[in-house]
């Protein structure tokens, strides 16, 4: 105890004691979280996890806009009873190109991280501009203005190109189009490519007509387009039920 | 008092001393905190051996502990413990247990299932509740419908048709309802008899004479109404073209309006911009088959099964 180290100069030192008591409480999170970085299991290798288009990008930023987080999660946990409502249980691999994930910890209503294709354009579109109309016992605000609301698209490419930044591949030069080609298909990359942004949106949109308006697009053709198309990426039905057990 | 205590106890200081004589007590953990805190030790290290815990390499340490089940090829297989394998080995449990009847209802056709008392019952309590997740947010808690948007099951009117195997069909593929606009072919005084006509298949208030010309359009080639609404005006099941003559209604708010003139107003907008809803989703991806027969018997059940 007493041989050269002095709790003194820590207790005496306050620059000292703040580094100190940094590194202290940074292991906790340093041993839990660095490891799966280095983890090869952490994603699982599944085909057809691709970046949200255009159009289901901006669906997800009203989807934040509005908080739909707050009381709406999108992880569905590997529990029987989850798996018998909500279906497979989400995957890492599922969320690697959201920014920020929207997993969410507390559900006031519905898990929606497979709700892609479970109702019509329809009966969302009803559902969001009065939701007690649909599900009467529902506690869910409504959400008319976004009908109303034409979407935003002016800054499209902006909004794209700062998801580039953080990694999500949305190319922008000819190079990063071919790369997109290999990695997604043509289809795809053709969807991701920041250049042509507005005018695939708005084939998107005119193309489905989410909100059943084909007067202009509406922030809701955003939306449904991303609340359909959440969870559907992955076809389960080429994989075995216990595909996935291996990586945890 | 408590100085006096504490002075007549013999406690060690750190031996700091700050601005000459500020010391400091040096008072031990608690011996009850001091063993506890090992015993957290000793837990940790029996937890590290039997479930996953550290890193080592790209992977990690499983543990000692194993969970056996059996995946969907029929492969037995034995995993180091984790949530994703207990799963497996929860609905392997599950599924034994529901076996004996799911075995049953595929062996069985749709009327023995329904006729067999002990079976329907199993169809009224788990059916319930796949409807209860998967088609009440659209048909109702009761399978009512809602005028404008979703088709009541309950009742004998059949868009599709309601015999067992076009109920299956239906929720197997999903259907897709489509009208044309008929604004576009057909000026305001065509639709609004075209209307009149529609109310008077049902008895309903209506303008005689508007009703007779309206017949007459039905039938023509500028409107074409019996290509899929037929000659009888009672609907075609193959194309979703529902029945006119029944006073029963989902797209047109018939029953909301109060006066006559509302009511046809009700039919002449629908005739008028046409429909392009009516989506039911494919259920064949998202339920296994057998959970989609209890559907299928159970929506057959709920009182207008053909």
């Amino acid at each position: 105890m007493n041989i050269n180290f002095k709790h003194e100069w820590i207790e005496t030192n306050i620059g000292l004691m703040a580094v100190l008591t940094m590194l202290a409480i940074s292991v906790g999170g340093l041993v839990e979280i660095a490891p799966l970085f280095f983890i090869d299991k952490t994603i699982e290798k599944v085909e057809g996890v691709r970046p949200y288009t255009p159009l289901e990008q901006r669906g997800r930023d009203i989807y934040i806009r509005e908080g739909c987080y707050t009381c709406h999660s999108q992880m569905i946990r590997p529990f029987r009873d989850e798996k018998l409502r909500y279906g497979h249980y989400s995957l890492a691999a599922e969320s690697q190109y959201d920014h920020p994930f929207q997993w969410g910890s507390k559900r006031t209503g519905p898990d929606l991280a497979r709700v892609g294709g479970k109702y019509s354009n329809e009966w969302h579109v009803q559902h969001m501009v009065a939701p007690r109309s649909m599900v009467p016992e529902s506690v869910m605000p409504n959400y008319p203005w976004l009908l109303s609301t034409p979407l935003d698209i002016s800054d499209l490419s902006g909004r794209m190109k700062a998801l580039r930044k953080v990694g999500v591949p949305y190319s922008l030069t000819q190079a990063e189009y071919e790369a997109n080609v290999t990695k997604f298909g043509e289809t795809v990359a053709k969807q991701l490519h920041i250049p042509d942004a507005q005018k695939n949106l708005i084939e998107q949109a005119n193309f489905g007509n989410f909100d059943g308006d084909r007067s202009g697009i509406s922030e809701m053709d955003a939306l449904v387009a991303y609340l359909q198309v959440l969870g559907t990426m992955v076809d389960f039905s080429k994989y075995t039920d216990d595909a996935f057990v291996d990586n945890r | 008092m408590s100085e006096q205590k504490l002075q007549s106890q013999t406690v060690q200081t750190t031996g700091h001393a700050w601005d000459g004589d500020l010391q400091e007590y040096n008072n031990p953990l608690p011996v009850w905190w001091v063993y506890t805190f090992y015993a957290t030790v000793v837990f940790a290290l029996v937890y590290w051996t039997i479930y996953p815990s550290w890193p080592f390499g790209k992977g990690w340490i499983g543990g000692v502990s194993n969970i056996t089940y059996v995946n969907s090829e029929g492969e037995t297989k034995t995993h180091s413990w984790n949530t994703r394998a207990l799963l497996m080995e929860d609905m392997n449990k599950a599924t034994a247990a529901q076996k004996p009847y799911f075995d049953k209802i595929s062996a069985m056709s749709y009327e023995q299932i329904a006729k067999d008392p002990e079976m329907s019952g199993f169809i009224l309590s788990s059916g319930k509740a796949l409807f209860a997740d998967n088609c009440a947010p659209c048909h109702q808690a009761g399978g009512q419908g809602k005028i404008g948007f979703f088709p009541n099951l309950t009742d004998d009117d059949w868009l599709y048709g309601g015999s067992f195997n076009a109920i299956h069909e239906t929720l197997m593929s999903g259907r897709r309802g489509y009208m044309p606009a008929f604004e576009e072919v057909l000026d305001g005084e065509q639709v609004d008899q075209l209307a009149n006509y529609v109310a008077s298949l049902s008895g309903m208030e209506h303008d005689a004479g508007k009703a007779a010309a309206g017949n007459v359009l039905f039938r023509s080639e500028t409107a074409a109404c019996y290509y899929c609404h037929t000659s009888e005006a009672t609907g075609r099941k193959d194309m979703g073209a529902p029945n006119l003559t029944d006073n029963i209604w989902l797209w047109a708010d018939v029953p909301a309006a109060s006066s006559g003139e509302g009511k046809v107003a009700a039919i002449r907008g629908i005739i008028a911009g046409g429909l392009n809803k009516g989506v039911m989703p494919a259920w064949s991806g998202r339920l296994s088959p057998e959970q989609i027969k209890v559907l299928t018997v159970y929506v057959h059940e709920l009182g207008g099964g053909q």
